[in-house]
């Protein structure tokens, strides 16, 4: 039997998936999976530095898929809440998934299988906010901007519904907390990367980058918001559970109140 | 832009059509065409909440709130006195077009009061969603009122560019209508019902023959009902809803507690509380009809012809019902796991997947989700520890009550405090 290892894998996905590779191949115990730049030692574990294949990465990725086309988007759901130790918690749900005759990943029994299962449910809950709180503010140079601050990294998730809801016009979304972003330019979607000297929330203060037209149009929706409100029927604590505090400073219909 | 000109408008014109409180921009399915504008999202986004917690997910305006109309519960009936306004057709087009491409809304609501005559009022309607859809290649999400007594060719030429279309009929029974409508008979409102629910079943046909059969109204009809306008009961409500259900296939029926507008003396005062608890207990049964397998009969009858309102519908039923309780989790079918009170069609689904791998216990129900307070007096599983008492429907009620909070327990329990 193997002595228990930890695998050091380089933080991207397919990093993770040739980490899962490598650990069924080699019949490694695996004690933990970790990323280069948060490493922890484990007293009596040894350390494998895993190199991202891509092609091993998609047998992985290909193999799980044949098994069950949910189970492959709930681990890459889960992977993306970032959580700590959620490589693990996913390395062993993949087991299970694999190991078992029957569906495995049905076992709502079992902790790691509910867990990855909530955290998949999660992410999916933010990607579906992202896509309805993304306020784009029309540049001068004719791309609509945002700026969001998701609590999960789920850019790579909505990228393909505003490519296909946007098709006609250039967009670009920026995460400020994980300083990366998606641009399209009527042709395709890139990563890009900036070098912000503000971030543009929708302030009251008005900025030079973006037209009077865009500020117009801006009073336009929050004059519309406030008169969808029923005064008879105010309900403050549900309307802060649908739109969490943490979301008003990017959008223009909720700046007034912060 | 005339800025001050449209921002005048839009104040009066969104504050009119906010009664209406349908705003689902789910259940379609357009696509983005031609590298065009926008698509409707299987599912619908809410963009925002308005501060009473409905979503705000489509531009919900009225093209005009001038009415010939003169109802009783509606606050741009002809005999109110309030500012009047009309939009253009191209200010519509412009207003959701930027709207949209900002990512603040999934489409156009757009309903109006009625100008000249029903007919002239639908034309201009369809004329802004042609234009969206022609002139703007605009793929998103519209949806138009059927303005009651408009002709059959419109409603059909309604849902070549609408994604829904529906008619209030605002008035649960027949009676209330004459009392609060004089002006507007019952056949008015279900007759485009008709139309296009015959259109909707002919496309279907169609599209089974030739894949390439253009889309009519893909997302159904719908319908809403003030509640607690005039006396009616739940079951006049319910079995209204159902018959509409199934008569007219609405995809959704609307509760909407009565918000006082008018001084009349056929309506509540001014000032009077919306039954927003009643309106709760109404969308709960309406979940129970349509996804838990409930009949309308069970849930009320000739002997309950109200909902209860400390308590949800579901467990009202089952505490009428002990006799077929207690249910063995590990057991039941799907069917019948649907009506143990605690129990959401999402509980339901996952103990089926997991009670394949082993036996369920109480400690497994509680971290799947379920509401145990609720649940476990109806219920056995894989545990010697279940509820052996032999407890009449009072005396679980009354457990129930006393280990939860309900949301608006402060709403019943003001009378009770009265007498304390």
């Amino acid at each position: 039997m193997n002595s228990s290892k930890i695998l050091i894998y380089d933080g991207s996905f397919n990093g993770f998936l040739t980490a899962v590779f490598t650990a069924f191949e080699e019949k490694i115990d695996v004690m933990d999976i970790q990323t280069h730049s948060q490493v922890q030692n484990g007293l009596f574990s040894d350390m494998e530095t895993i190199f991202t294949q891509v092609e091993k990465a998609k047998r992985v990725w290909n193999g799980i898929r044949k098994k069950s086309y949910s189970a492959i988007s709930k681990i890459y759901f889960a992977y993306l809440s970032e959580m700590e130790g959620v490589e693990l918690m996913l390395y062993r749900y993949i087991r299970k998934l694999m190991g078992s005759e029957k569906e495995g990943h049905h076992d709502f029994s079992d902790e790691t299988i509910l867990k990855i299962s909530q955290l998949a449910r999660s992410v999916g809950r933010e990607k579906h906010r992202m896509e309805a709180f993304v306020r784009f503010q029309l540049t001068r140079d004719e791309i609509y901007f945002c700026n969001i601050e998701p609590d999960f990294n789920v850019l790579p998730l909505i990228s393909k519904h505003f490519r296909n809801r946007y098709a006609d016009q250039q967009w670009l979304i920026y995460d400020v907390k994980r300083k990366y972003g998606i641009f399209y330019d009527l042709q395709n979607v890139a990563l890009v990367s900036l070098n912000l000297k503000e971030i543009h929330f929708n302030k009251v203060h008005k900025s030079d980058a973006f037209l009077n037209e865009e500020y117009d149009y801006q009073t336009l929706w929050n004059d519309y918001f406030k008169s969808t409100h029923i005064k008879s029927r105010i309900n403050k604590k549900l309307h802060t559970q649908h739109v969490p505090k943490r979301y008003w400073k990017y959008l223009s219909e909720k700046k007034e109140m912060l | 832009m005339n800025f001050e000109r449209i921002q005048e408008k839009l104040n009066i014109l969104a504050d009119a059509a906010k009664y209406d409180v349908s705003c689902a921009s789910s259940g379609s399915n357009r696509k983005n065409t031609n590298k065009g504008l926008g698509n409707a999202s299987k599912m619908g986004i809410c963009h925002s909440y308005t501060e009473d917690g409905r979503c705000i997910s489509l531009l919900k305006i009225l093209l005009t709130n001038y009415c010939i109309f003169d109802c009783a519960y509606c606050v741009t009936r002809k005999s109110n006195d309030v500012k009047r306004a009309a939009f253009k057709i191209q200010e519509v087009v412009d207003l959701t077009i930027n709207f949209y491409r900002r990512n603040y809304i999934e489409g156009l609501f757009l309903s109006s009061g009625i100008f000249k005559n029903p007919d002239y009022t639908m034309e201009r309607l369809i004329a802004v969603a042609k234009k969206l859809r022609e002139e703007e290649g605009f793929n998103g999400y519209i949806h138009l009122k059927s303005i009651p007594g408009a002709s059959d060719e419109l409603m059909y030429e309604a849902g070549l560019y609408a994604d829904r279309l529906s008619v209030n009929i605002e008035v649960p029974t027949v009676s209330g209508l004459r009392l609060l409508a004089p002006d507007k008979k019952h056949e008015d409102f279900t007759k485009p019902m008709l139309k296009v629910k015959n259109e909707l079943v002919r496309y279907q046909n169609e599209r089974k023959v030739l894949k390439s059969t253009p889309k009519y109204a893909p997302a159904g009809q719908s319908t809403q009902m003030i509640v607690g306008a005039t006396n009616e009961t739940d079951k006049d409500v319910m079995y209204s809803a159902t018959f509409y259900y199934t008569q007219y296939d609405m995809k959704r029926v609307y509760y909407s507690g009565y918000v006082p507008v008018a001084d009349d003396e056929r309506l509540p005062s001014l000032g009077s509380q919306v039954p927003m608890l009643r309106e709760n207990r109404l969308y709960q049964t309406d979940w129970l009809l349509r996804f838990y397998g409930f009949s309308v009969n069970e849930l009320l009858n000739h002997e309950h012809p109200n909902l209860e309102m400390d308590i949800d519908p579901k467990l009202a039923w089952a505490l009428r019902n002990l006799h077929y309780f207690p249910m063995d989790v590990n057991k039941v079918d799907k069917r019948l796991l649907a009506r143990i009170p605690g129990l959401g069609m999402q509980s339901v689904s996952k103990i089926i997947k997991a009670r394949q791998f082993r036996k369920l216990n109480w400690e497994h129900l509680k971290r799947i989700g379920v509401s145990l307070n609720r649940a476990r007096y109806f219920i056995i599983c894989d545990s010697k520890n279940w509820e052996k008492r032999d407890l009449d429907a009072e005396r679980i009620k009354g457990l129930i009550l006393q280990n939860s909070q309900g949301k608006f327990r402060k709403q019943y329990n003001q009378q009770l405090a009265l007498f304390n």
